[in-house]
């Protein structure tokens, strides 16, 4: 008998083990899958549970739902990874072999990466909204809030949803704006990159958004510290921004795992092969979502598409064939804009995301890159095709693998 | 779009950053450090010749990447390429920008 071990049971980890379980012949493979936590979340939900409109309940459920029977899932914390020996060390002392490893660790929050951040104002007028106990604080805080000046922030690059901050901005100028007080609120977004938007056909397109929801933006702002005292963020370049509320999203880091294996970059990403999802330094290591370095999104759409690829690549290691399935770096998400209207994006590794229709090029019913109602609505259907389709490793219908250049206006 | 810098026909995007890395050489480089205002020292070359070193290893750039690199420390960056070190130093590299997904 062969092992095949999947580490994390969150959105990639659980696609693996579906794919995975329908794909292996039972008789050769015996599929594991290792989370310490009991729960999973709906991490796309955190962005709404500050303003209310999710509840906590919405958005978790029981990791043991989703993995189908004949896998074994083990809940234990695990210490390393030993790659050049094939086998996974747990806390507890005990320890599993594997013929394949699948790393699906995630990435995480690291505030204390920032001088002053996990400090005296950390939860009092410090929050984040990536952690669920941090969305939920955040939804206390805004609750209470009197108003001043809010900074929506990113610390710096990769983080997982790149756009779910600015949808935060989005989101909080329509919270404000039901509750009668926009007027005593200064949203100001700040960033490490060149713009709310950095990509030329979004930047045409999206520009307005800012101007029209008085959102004004910091550019370029890479921080060093946060003054607790004056209540300051302070950048490399001696800028000084003062807020009365910082929502910030703090570096991601992959887990302290990797780094433990010495398998990680230096924020505990694993190098991996953009197209393959093999590991750079072990044939028999697969990295999925969140965890790998490659430059996608860090984004449960992405996860999706990988696992797909990743299924058909193990198959093809199992038979000592080539790994020729390719990855192209589809990304598809939707982005909340407030006011109950959300944006739709569909993009690779070389188109960057434009104006369109979506699934079906010509008809839609979906528009690319443009606000409505109806993208709103499938951003929040996608709750329920998230714990339907994409957890149990269902192909989610009309929407390929590979992304579709029909239907796209590329100039 | 094309644009004629130092004498050389070259593909840039709205901003003015090379689309085509291919098409870079020094001489553009220092024509476009000029139009930033900088006098490209021995210093620059070392900051510039390792972010391409970088694009050339497909690895993303970040202020953390550069803190890290052993080439120059963040305060010294800001003073080489003073307001968006990281963006500025990219487009005299004739590299591109840091991008998010949108």
């Amino acid at each position: 008998m062969k092992k095949i071990l999947i580490l994390g049971a969150g959105t990639g980890g659980t696609m693996m083990a579906n794919h995975l379980k329908k794909a292996l012949n039972p008789k050769q493979w015996e599929i594991s899958i290792v989370d310490e936590n009991q729960t999973h979340y709906y991490q796309p939900g955190y962005l709404f549970l500050p303003f209310d409109i999710y509840q906590p309940e919405d958005i978790i459920k029981p990791i043991k739902e989703f993995i189908p029977e004949g896998v074994d899932l083990l809940h234990r914390k695990i210490d390393k990874i030993v790659a050049a020996e094939n086998y996974v060390q747990f806390s507890d002392g005990g320890r599993i072999d594997y013929d394949i490893l699948i790393v699906a660790t995630g990435a995480k929050i690291a505030p204390e990466e920032v001088e002053g951040m996990k400090g005296a104002e950390w939860r009092n007028s410090i929050f984040d909204f990536y952690t669920f106990d941090g969305a939920l604080a955040l939804r206390d805080k805004l609750k209470e809030w009197r108003g001043g000046k809010l900074l929506v922030h990113i610390t710096e690059m990769p983080i997982k949803c790149p756009v779910a901050p600015l949808e935060f901005a989005f989101l909080a100028d329509s919270f404000f704006k039901h509750k009668k007080m926009r007027a005593q609120v200064d949203i100001t977004f700040v960033t490490p990159l060149s713009g709310a938007f950095t990509k030329p056909k979004a930047t045409e397109a999206l520009g307005y958004l800012l101007q029209e929801k008085n959102i004004h933006i910091v550019e370029d702002f890479a921080i060093e510290k946060v003054d607790n005292e004056n209540k300051k963020i302070i950048d490399y370049g001696d800028r000084e921004i003062s807020f009365d509320l910082l929502v910030t999203v703090p570096t991601n880091k992959g887990d302290e795992l990797i780094a433990r294996s010495e398998m990680g970059d230096e924020l505990n990403f694993v190098p991996t092969n953009k197209t393959t999802l093999q590991s750079n330094a072990y044939k028999n290591v697969f990295v999925i979502g969140d965890a790998s370095n490659i430059a996608v999104s860090k984004a449960g759409s992405v996860a999706h598409f990988e696992a797909e690829i990743l299924t058909e690549n193990i198959l093809h290691y199992i038979h000592d064939e080539p790994l020729k399935s390719e990855f192209d770096g589809h990304t598809n998400c939707f982005i909340e804009t407030g006011d109950g209207k959300a944006l739709l994006i569909d993009f690779n590794y070389t188109h960057e995301p434009v104006e369109g229709t979506f699934p079906f090029p010509g008809v839609g019913p979906m528009q690319l890159l443009k606000e409505s109602r109806m993208n709103h609505f499938g951003k929040l259907a996608f709750r329920w095709v998230y714990w339907n389709m994409l957890l149990p490793g269902k192909h989610i219908p009309f929407v390929p693998t590979e992304m579709n250049e029909a239907g796209k206006h590329f100039d | 779009m094309e644009k004629m810098i130092s004498g050389k026909q070259v593909s840039v995007n709205e901003e003015g950053f090379l689309t085509d890395f291919s098409q870079w050489n020094k001489d553009i480089a220092n024509e476009i450090a000029k139009e930033e205002n900088i006098q490209l020292t021995e210093r620059h070359w070392e900051v510039i010749n390792y972010l391409q070193e970088q694009h050339r290893k497909e690895i993303p750039m970040s202020i953390r990447k550069i803190r890290n690199s052993g080439v120059v420390d963040i305060k010294e960056f800001y003073q080489l390429f003073p307001q968006g070190p990281l963006k500025t130093a990219s487009k005299i590299a004739g590299i591109p920008k840091p991008v998010s997904c949108i």
